[in-house]
């Protein structure tokens, strides 16, 4: 894969943590490119540096070491405007704790990009209002947090992350708080907009949901000790009940394509990774 | 427009915090309602004492005997009185004093008044005709002494209608007989009431002619064999001509008293003018110095605003880390806690106006105050600049402090 044709590319990324006397290396030594379009899931155990990888590609943090390009452009380089304008415009971002405001309503969350993004109030509530319905959640628009469940909240989060179109979703464990059935839906929505073009980067401890990406990169350590494609995704089969409420609760959402089924091998691969002991 | 919908996040803001808003809001409130009040006291009360001082006349002179050294301290320099009725012949010729036009004597003392059964004590002061014009008195009733009673030296007063309601139960006592150390005065005429204010009331006074009140009431020393007086009026001919009217008085005393060049006056002129100019003075630094107390509560309210500000952006630190990772500028941080503090110390500036009003109704509605409560344009600026400015300067610093926060490390904080 050659550098420029990259979305991102990271060249011997280093996050060192000071924690008083002692360092934590969180990342080490990471190299990875992702091209436009790419589905990748992020496996590894807790505390393998997964969230800090996702932080540094979603520009909220930056690498103690090592190089970082987004659309080529060196993150080092731009300045705090552009950094927040790329994540404002680029990045979509799923945090791992919600991260919802406690007292505003679900489409004022939603709509929060917007606001900065300079959207007219009346075009921002409207695509606000759009996102949640795509999630699910357009009769809940007016409810505050403390007012929705665990996954409702989440849900929440991810309608605020689709608001502003961005090229680039970054998920950070998205199905967590999810039940099995809200989890599926939200994984047909990121894969119809993956079909769409968005590239897709979730971390996630779930394997099945690890299967479905195109590419799995499993971390140990603060390392990437595995990257592998896998030929084809598979796709899930819901059962008809959730089937149904998912194409009526997210808007006509049609299933993906059906592909064929991933390698054996590969998922093998992945589960020694996750799970081979050190 | 954007700036709008930072106002809406800080309204939202200030409405979810009540309590602590409200607090943050009472040092400004009270600031800016202490200053108001204070300044309309002050501008009120000068207001009435300058015109009640104008409404006297502003083209009189008064020379009173002793000097007054360059720091303002009556002098003690002349133990001897050398003002007199000499003095007053002199400069009552025209021909020597062109823009004078008229030179009121005046002899005065505390004395006891007895009608029947009743005293009263009073401020006497022997006169001529002339004094109720430089004076402007008004009569409720009767006359003021005439040319023929002052030559003649009439046993006759005037009186103020207090001394007249103290001793007879009524203001309509021409005719009536008072006693002055046993002699008995014919009352010939009553004064208005005065204005409202103490201050040159003569509702306590009383008037006899001056050779009256020299001879047979005070004995009053003489001086190279005149009487003296204790001040003498003078009208000068126009508001243009006081300060002229005053040179030839100062001219004709200084020569008459054989002071030497180098010798201070022994007499002090002060006219109407200078009068009115040391009320101010004395008014303005009075509430220029009551003023700065109530400025200093007005900062301390700032730094009240500064403290909650800080602790809003600490107890926020998380929601700045969400804004800025969903595409916030440092900028648009900066303008949201900026106008959030704004809001505060505007809506806390309004409450004190409002409330510095509401003490201004009240004091007009204390019966026999005899001043109100002025609260004028600029004032109003200047409380709305200043809880402004206070809101822009003490929300400045915690506003930069959150946009300083870095999105990640803002995002983990507890
Ligand atoms: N802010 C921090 N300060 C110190 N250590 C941290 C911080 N964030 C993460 N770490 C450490 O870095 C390592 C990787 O953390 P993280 O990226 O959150 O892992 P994961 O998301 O895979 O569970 C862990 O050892 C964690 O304790
Ligand atoms: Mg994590």
């Amino acid at each position: 894969m050659t550098t420029s044709s990259a979305l991102i590319d990271m060249q011997n990324a280093t996050k060192i943590y000071q924690m008083g006397e002692t360092n934590v290396l969180a990342l080490n030594n990471v190299s990875l490119s992702i091209a436009q379009g790419e589905y990748i899931a992020i496996i590894g155990t807790s505390g393998s540096g997964k969230s800090t990888l996702m932080n540094i590609i979603g520009l909220l943090d930056r690498p103690t070491d090592g190089v970082y390009r987004i659309r080529g452009q060196n993150a080092g380089d731009l300045t705090d405007s552009q950094l927040a304008d790329l994540r404002n415009k680029e990045i979509g971002f799923v945090f791992q704790q919600f991260n919802l405001l406690a007292r505003a309503s679900a489409w004022r969350q939603a709509e929060l990009p917007l606001f900065y993004a300079n959207v007219s109030r009346s075009e921002s509530r409207r695509r606000a209002l759009d996102a949640l319905a795509q999630v699910g959640l357009a009769e809940r628009a007016d409810h505050k947090p403390e007012e929705l469940s665990g996954g409702q909240q989440q849900r929440v989060a991810i309608a605020r992350a689709l608001v502003n179109r961005p090229s680039l979703l970054l998920a950070d464990e998205p199905t967590g708080a999810l039940d099995t059935q809200t989890g599926e839906e939200v994984m047909a929505l990121f894969e119809k907009l993956h079909q769409e073009g968005l590239t897709l980067v979730i971390v996630t401890h779930d394997r099945e949901i690890a299967e479905r990406a195109r590419r799995v990169l499993t971390m140990r350590d603060g390392a990437i000790i595995s990257d592998t494609r896998q030929a084809a995704a598979q796709t899930i089969e819901l059962p008809p009940a959730s089937q149904a409420a998912a194409n009526g609760r997210f808007n006509g959402l049609s299933q993906p394509a059906l592909t064929p089924l991933p390698q054996p091998g590969a998922i093998a691969k992945v589960e020694e990774d996750i799970y081979e002991t050190a | 427009m954007k700036l709008l919908r930072y106002f809406r996040v800080a309204v939202d803001s200030i409405a979810s915090h009540k309590m602590r808003s409200g607090l943050t809001m009472l040092g400004i409130v009270i600031g800016v309602a202490a200053v108001l009040t204070i300044l309309g006291i002050g501008r009120g009360a000068s207001a009435n004492i300058l015109s009640e001082v104008s409404s006297q006349g502003t083209t009189r002179l008064t020379v009173s005997p002793g000097s007054v050294s360059s720091d303002g301290v009556a002098g003690a320099g002349g133990s001897v009185q050398t003002l007199t009725m000499g003095d007053v012949a002199i400069l009552s010729n025209p021909d020597l004093h062109s823009d004078v036009t008229q030179v009121v004597p005046q002899y005065g003392g505390n004395t006891q008044l007895v009608a029947g059964s009743n005293n009263t004590q009073i401020r006497m002061t022997g006169t001529t005709a002339a004094y109720a014009d430089v004076h402007n008195l008004k009569l409720a009733e009767g006359r003021f002494l005439t040319e023929d009673e002052i030559s003649q030296r009439s046993s006759v007063i005037v009186i103020g209608t207090t001394v007249a309601t103290d001793l007879f139960g009524r203001p309509q006592v021409v005719g009536e007989s008072v006693r002055i150390n046993g002699e008995p005065f014919t009352v010939v005429g009553v004064l208005k009431k005065s204005g409202n204010a103490e201050f040159g009331s003569n509702d306590n006074s009383g008037f006899i002619p001056i050779g009256v009140a020299q001879g047979r009431i005070f004995d009053a020393p003489r001086y190279r064999g005149e009487y003296t007086v204790t001040s003498i009026s003078a009208d000068a001919a126009s508001e243009e001509r006081v300060d002229a009217a005053e040179r030839q008085i100062e001219q004709t005393l200084r020569l008459r008293h054989g002071l030497a060049a180098d010798d201070d006056n022994d007499f002090t002129i002060s006219t109407q003018a200078s009068l009115l100019e040391t009320i101010n003075t004395i008014t303005s630094t009075l509430t220029l110095l009551l003023g700065s107390i109530a400025a200093i509560s007005l900062l301390v309210g700032g730094i009240g605003i500064m403290n909650i500000m800080l602790v809003s952006v600490t107890e926020r630190t998380k929601e700045i880390g969400l804004r800025k990772a969903l595409g916030a500028h440092n900028s648009d941080v900066l303008l949201q806690f900026l106008i959030e503090s704004l809001v505060l110390t505007l809506l806390g500036g309004l409450i004190g106006i409002g409330i510095s009003y509401g003490v201004a109704l009240l004091v007009q509605s204390i019966p026999n105050f005899n001043f109100s409560l002025l609260i004028e344009n600029d004032a109003l600026a200047m409380a709305l600049g200043v809880s402004a400015g206070c809101g822009l300067l003490f929300g400045l610093y915690p506003a930069i402090r959150a946009t300083q926060l870095d999105p990640i490390e803002a995002l983990r904080y507890e």
